[in-house]
């Protein structure tokens, strides 16, 4: 039990990357693609913030009161990855638009019909 | 303290913002012209410096590693970094005209932008010393390839970009979380720091676990076999001049990363004692040869039997690195710089022939040798090094990956090398074949269809003149090939 709710955090990123990754792989929908790879990235950022938590840590702040410090190093590290991540999923929604204006669907069913006349 | 390495990186990034202010089309490409033309002066002035087995290193923000970033450039990524910038400077002198013609006036501008943004993008991967910052890098390059392959002019590059995004998106995740992990366990970022440390600790199941995702994240990212499917409709779909940049440099790059990975942070007794990835490497790079010859042997278009090609040539790459011995990395990464040049040439070949013609497909191709002859005899000649004709820089490639296979009294592998070559010699005769033997279309027969304009010819037979120089004078590539091969294993 103490295996089961001690690594709480690492268990909700491994169901989420799964649930993400089986979204990306399963789903011929492409809005719907990209949403599963939002999941699959922010379980990710789960893991850095877990990772570097440390329970009654407090920032590294140099003081007489505090000894038990948490990294900050992670959390400045996963700011950066969001905004990546953000990138990613506005550049992909952009391209969605456009094969839809130019394919007129986004089911990857359909898509492939309309490859095969291509 | 040498500013010249982190201006690699700063100078097309600063230029990035300059071009959209600059807006206008005909001032664009000066300024990009320059800008690549400097990188690649740069690039070269920092390989021969390092040319005798030196280091460069460069604290940002005076920032002492390993707490702050550090650039740090020896012969390995030395070698990288002028491939990529040398590749663009050509790209880029030949590109003006292409471009004019395949993307819309009023997103050039754009265009150059994202190009710009992925050169910094790929030369701050090569100098980086960080494994965080090669992950921004690693993104900011993979963002703007996606966009550029999204200026194709069929609508099928939409669905190209799109696919690559997914796939790339979910490779840099993989590098992400193998990168946690190796923090986790040694609460560093910066290479050589993470080396020492991963060596005075145990081999645990968490290290074993990072070396799993960021093997499978980089290999995708290189379109390895089984994960290459990306990589055919994303060359084929993307503007000729993009094909022709991303084939000679981006996969180069990240087989650079797999070697930084695998040999400078975990170390051969980590990854290929314990787990036997080499192995698993091997027979991969075995099947990326045949499967990737064999579907370039049934394609018609020839952008995309190109780039079944270059998975095959990626294959040979990660052969060479799979034999994992001195003479194995080193052949290796000779063929990394040579199927840049190869590969470059014969995807502007490429970009010469539409830019005439508009047409990619091996029918209506036939006869053309007799209207763009120089074009024609450049293919000819790239194809010969792809092949691995001797006096072209293919046969050093293959010279030294079958002795690399001998040397290990791996007979069979010399032969499988050799086999790999012979299919190659099917592929490109289709396209000599049809280009010299076959009687023209009556379209090029009216003599319509004239040579390529000099500003694209005098780039690509530059780059020709290169694969055999490099072939017959090995001097500079095999030293420091062996160099970095020395480097990577640990040898003094």
């Amino acid at each position: 039990m103490e295996y089961l709710t001690g690594q709480y955090n690492y268990w909700v990123v491994i169901i989420l990357m799964m649930i993400g990754f089986y979204i990306v792989i399963s789903h011929g929908n492409l809005v719907k693609k990209l949403i599963g790879l939002n999941i699959f990235q922010v379980s990710v950022f789960i893991l850095y913030i877990s990772m570097a938590y440390v329970r009654g840590g407090t920032a590294p702040i140099d003081a007489a009161e505090y000894s038990l410090y948490a990294s900050p190093l992670p959390h400045v590290l996963i700011l950066t990855a969001i905004v990546v991540g953000v990138a990613t999923t506005s550049l992909g929604l952009a391209l969605v638009v456009r094969i839809y204006r130019a394919f007129g669907t986004i089911e990857e069913s359909q898509l492939s019909h309309v490859e095969e006349d291509d | 303290m040498t500013h010249s390495l982190v201006l690699l990186v700063v100078i097309p990034l600063i230029a990035t913002p300059v071009c959209i202010l600059l807006h206008k089309r005909l001032l664009i490409w000066p300024v990009v012209f320059t800008v690549s033309w400097i990188t690649f002066y740069i690039a070269c002035d920092l390989m021969l410096a390092v040319r005798d087995g030196g280091e460069i290193y460069y604290y940002l923000g005076s920032w002492a590693a390993p707490w702050g970033i550090e650039y740090r450039l020896d012969s390995l990524n030395a070698l990288v970094a002028v491939i990529v910038s040398g590749v663009n400077a050509l790209v880029i002198s030949f590109a003006r005209a292409s471009i004019f013609q395949e993307i819309p006036e009023d997103r050039i501008y754009l265009f150059y932008c994202a190009y710009l943004l992925n050169l910094a993008g790929l030369l701050g991967v090569t100098v980086t010393g960080d494994v965080f910052n090669m992950f921004v890098f690693i993104e900011i390059s993979s963002l703007s390839s996606y966009a550029m392959i999204s200026l194709g002019k069929h609508r099928q590059a939409l669905l190209a970009a799109y696919r690559y995004l997914i796939m790339g998106t979910i490779g840099a995740t993989f590098i992400l979380i193998g990168i946690g992990l190796l923090y986790a366990v040694t609460g560093t970022l910066n290479i050589p720091d993470l080396h020492t440390r991963l060596s005075a600790m145990e081999t645990s199941r968490t290290v074993i676990t990072a070396g799993a995702f960021l093997t499978v994240g980089i290999t995708l990212k290189f379109a390895l076999f089984p994960l290459h499917s990306w990589l055919p409709n994303a060359y084929t779909y993307a503007p000729s001049v993009v094909s022709a940049f991303l084939a000679g440099t981006t996969t180069k790059v990240f087989i650079y990363v797999l070697l930084r990975f695998l040999f400078s942070i975990f170390g051969t007794g980590n990854m290929f004692d314990i787990v036997s990835l080499d192995k698993v490497l091997m027979i991969c790079a075995l099947l990326a040869i045949y499967s990737g010859s064999i579907s370039a042997i049934y394609q018609n278009n020839i952008k995309k039997m190109l780039a079944y090609s270059s998975i095959a040539q990626i294959g040979y790459i990660v052969l060479g690195i799979s034999i994992s011995s001195v003479a194995g990395l080193t052949a290796g990464i000779i063929h990394l710089f040579n199927h840049a040049l190869m590969k470059t040439a014969l995807f502007l070949c490429v970009a010469c022939i539409v830019y005439r013609t508009g047409k990619v497909s091996l029918k209506s191709l036939g006869g053309i040798g007799k209207a763009m002859p120089w074009t024609m005899a450049a293919f000819v000649v790239a194809g010969l090094s792809m092949i691995g004709v001797p006096l072209t820089v293919g046969f050093i490639s293959k010279w030294y990956l079958i002795l690399s296979a001998l040397n290990q009294e791996a007979w069979w592998l010399a032969l499988a090398i050799l086999t790999g070559s012979l299919i190659t010699i099917i592929y490109v005769w289709r396209v000599v074949e049809a280009a010299w033997f076959r009687t023209p279309a009556s379209e090029l027969r009216s003599g319509k269809i004239r040579e390529a304009p000099l500003s694209m010819l005098v780039p690509l037979w530059i780059l020709v003149i290169a694969n055999i120089y490099f072939g017959v004078d090995t001097g500079i590539t095999a030293q420091m090939a062996r160099q970095s091969a020395e480097l990577l294993m640990g040898m003094p």
